[in-house]
């Protein structure tokens, strides 16, 4: 994946872009996306991927403005514009799944296919998501992987969980990140997505792992059931972090958006 | 000098091994550890020390506000200032104060602040905190990278709310308010004096240098730990060119215990010190920062330790706390010196003295007060000679108030209403 930036009327987006084919925007989760994701490289097996980091993540500008649900929503429809794609497949994780299925809501006829891997957007009182703003670092393997060693390795690169330097990039970053992130989630990441599913006209794939800590698979039935015709795929001893633990699975279960 | 005494409401009965069996005396402390019938005792107790305090000469008496803490039983100061207005005669009420992006509308503040002014004669003086991340936003629910602004929001609105006599409309982002038009009023003009809690921002010490409001460092570390922080404050308000330097613009919280020894000192308050800064601070580190809530660098420059897997707790001693300037205790002699030190060393012209710690009884609490504002307050009083008449940031009260249970005999009343 290559790393480039585009122009918006907000502020310049950072993002990644790979592969040829049918058009895909990724949508990232709370704590970013890398241009090594494997998921993304997956993806761009099949698709042309292109991924924007909200304003703050990864080296991007931070963006003052966008304060609530309908700033984030038509800010990414604004990236969207701006990078010159039509009726692209949007996919989006966790907080990013909460994003493209706003924008699906409020621009049902602009998404061809809809792919919402673990999204956050709903609250179930019998499953609260955890409160990963007070969560700490060396408390989040157990969170969100369903191998959780393994998930730990993954998480810093092999680096241990206490490592000063690995822990003051982790901290700033996530400052700047979970800041952002916490205008649409913090304290409940709910925002009346709820009220809005029913909008949602493009074909619509769930992708969730059966072992998820942070939006239990009950959330996947809620949204199976709020959104027409949607289609749900389970993919065993995963976690939230599908990205990073299944990415085969994953990409290939994204792979039925394909025209 | 301005002297304060001031008082947290720590709950006295956490248990011996609160810090094994609880992950935050904070935010998710265990409830069933409060005990209504208890809190009936402890709060009581707690407001017959303020009203005792101010039978000693003190200036002020103090509150603040806190929420779901074991150590602060205040989610309400003004609910407590309102009940020292009371029962108060001359002594300043110092709310430190309401942390105004919790108030929604927040023109609620200016409402109960006024209605506070009124009652005690215009001996307020108002502070506007934008709160710990552990009270605002996990207790609360504010978006922590909205909060500051949210609090400059809601300030505005109230200060604009005092000083404006017309109705007027507020179109803020957090608050809109078609009709404002603030009913009753403060009797101080054009609003009680605002002190300004802070914990090292620089955004914090121009907001106070701009709008002329006195600086406060409430910290429980003492006056070692707060000298740079202090610095940094005063050096601000030097590259800023404020008018004056007066120690008047600053105030400082200190934990003071006073006995007629050093050794007695230690004997009588060594195990409730040690209550308070084992136990009471026990803070989960989650809470202690939500991301947004401060700045990149702040976080570049902080201690990472606290982020790592707890491993067993330090355990503070009173040499360590009274070495290490948490705690100035001692005899009259060796707090005075001490007082004295931490005064000029941080230029602070307001002392929130902590004398309440933790589970100390109230007996050894008066004790210790009765002392210091005997034997040490007014040896304290003129260190800042050249800033005497300096009256920028304390109260200006009514020259004549009302005696509050003024009622006539009940005998005398059918005569004086003209029955019969």
């Amino acid at each position: 994946m290559e790393a480039r930036t585009v122009t918006t009327p907000h502020v310049p987006v950072r993002y990644f872009e790979g592969g040829k084919g049918e058009p895909l925007v990724f949508l990232h989760g709370a704590g970013g996306v890398m241009a090594n994701d494997p998921l993304l490289g997956k993806l761009a097996e099949k698709f042309h991927v292109t991924a924007p980091l909200l304003p703050g993540y990864g080296d991007s500008q931070e963006c003052g403005a966008l304060r609530d649900m309908l700033d984030f929503t038509l800010h990414t429809w604004d990236v969207v514009d701006a990078l010159g794609l039509k009726n692209p497949i949007l996919v989006g994780h966790s907080m990013g799944g909460m994003m493209a299925a706003e924008m699906a809501a409020v621009a049902p006829h602009d998404v061809s296919r809809l792919g919402l891997i673990a999204p956050a957007g709903l609250w179930l009182d019998e499953y609260p998501i955890p409160d990963l703003f007070s969560t700490m670092p060396f408390e989040f393997p157990a969170l969100m992987f369903h191998d959780v060693e393994k998930g730990a390795a993954l998480m810093t690169a092999g680096v241990a969980l206490d490592d000063p330097e690995w822990l003051k990039g982790f901290l700033v970053a996530n400052a700047r990140q979970l800041g952002m992130a916490g205008r649409i989630l913090f304290p409940i990441p709910e925002r009346g997505l709820s009220t809005r599913l029913y909008r949602i006209k493009a074909k619509t794939l769930l992708v969730w792992g059966d072992s998820d800590k942070v939006v239990a698979p009950a959330y996947a039935h809620a949204f199976k059931k709020a959104i027409a015709g949607s289609e749900l795929v389970v993919i065993p001893e995963a976690g939230h972090l599908l990205n990073l633990e299944k990415p085969d699975q994953t990409a290939a279960a994204l792979g039925r958006l394909a025209g | 000098m301005k002297f304060t005494w001031f008082n947290l409401m720590p709950w006295p009965y956490l248990p011996d091994d609160f810090r094994e069996k609880n992950r935050s005396v904070w935010v998710d402390i265990d409830s069933r550890l409060f005990d209504p019938a208890r809190g009936h005792e402890v709060y009581n107790n707690h407001l017959d020390l303020l009203e005792y305090a101010a039978t000693l000469g003190f200036d002020g008496i103090g509150c603040n506000e806190h929420h779901q803490n074991a150590y602060g039983l205040m989610p309400s100061p003004n609910l407590i200032a309102a009940t020292l207005a009371r029962r108060t005669k001359d002594v300043a009420l110092v709310v430190l104060g309401n942390s105004i992006a919790l108030y929604n509308p927040p023109i609620r503040v200016a409402e109960e602040f006024a209605m506070l002014d009124c009652i005690s004669g215009g001996r307020l003086v108002g502070g506007f905190p934008v709160g710990t991340s552990m009270d605002t936003n996990y207790c609360y629910g504010q978006i922590p990278s909205l909060t500051r602004e949210k609090y400059l929001e809601a300030h505005n609105l109230i200060i604009k709310a005092w000083k404006e006599p017309d109705p007027f409309a507020f179109n803020g982002r957090y608050t809109k308010l078609r009709h404002v038009n603030l009913w009753p009023r403060p009797i101080q003009k054009p609003h009680p004096p605002i002190h300004i809690p802070g914990g090292g921002s620089v955004e914090t010490y121009d907001f106070c240098i701009d709008h002329t409001y006195s600086y406060s460092y409430l910290s429980f570390t003492g006056y070692i730990r707060g000298k740079a922080l202090m610095d940094g404050y005063w050096d601000q308000v030097s590259k800023r060119n404020a008018s004056d330097t007066s120690p008047y613009r600053a105030g400082f919280a200190q934990t003071i215990c006073v006995a007629d020894t050093d050794e007695e000192a230690e004997r009588l308050y060594k195990d409730h010190v040690l209550y308070f800064y084992n136990r009471c601070l026990h803070v989960y580190p989650g809470f202690a920062d939500a991301p947004g809530y401060r700045t990149i660098k702040t976080i570049q420059s902080g201690a990472l330790s606290q982020y790592a897997p707890v491993r067993g707790f330090s355990h503070l001693t009173w040499k360590d706390l009274t070495e290490g300037g948490h705690v100035i205790a001692g005899s009259p002699e060796t707090v005075r010196q001490r007082m004295e030190e931490m005064i000029k060393g941080l230029r602070v012209g307001n002392v929130f003295g902590l004398f309440h710690v933790g589970d100390m009884p109230k007996e050894k609490c008066m004790y210790s007060t009765k002392l210091f504002a005997e034997k040490v307050m007014p040896k304290l009083r003129n260190i800042f000679p050249d800033y005497a008449d300096d009256d920028r940031f304390w109260c200006k009260p009514l020259p004549k108030r009302v005696t509050p249970g003024d009622l006539p005999a009940e005998r005398d009343v059918p005569q004086l209403v003209g029955a019969h």
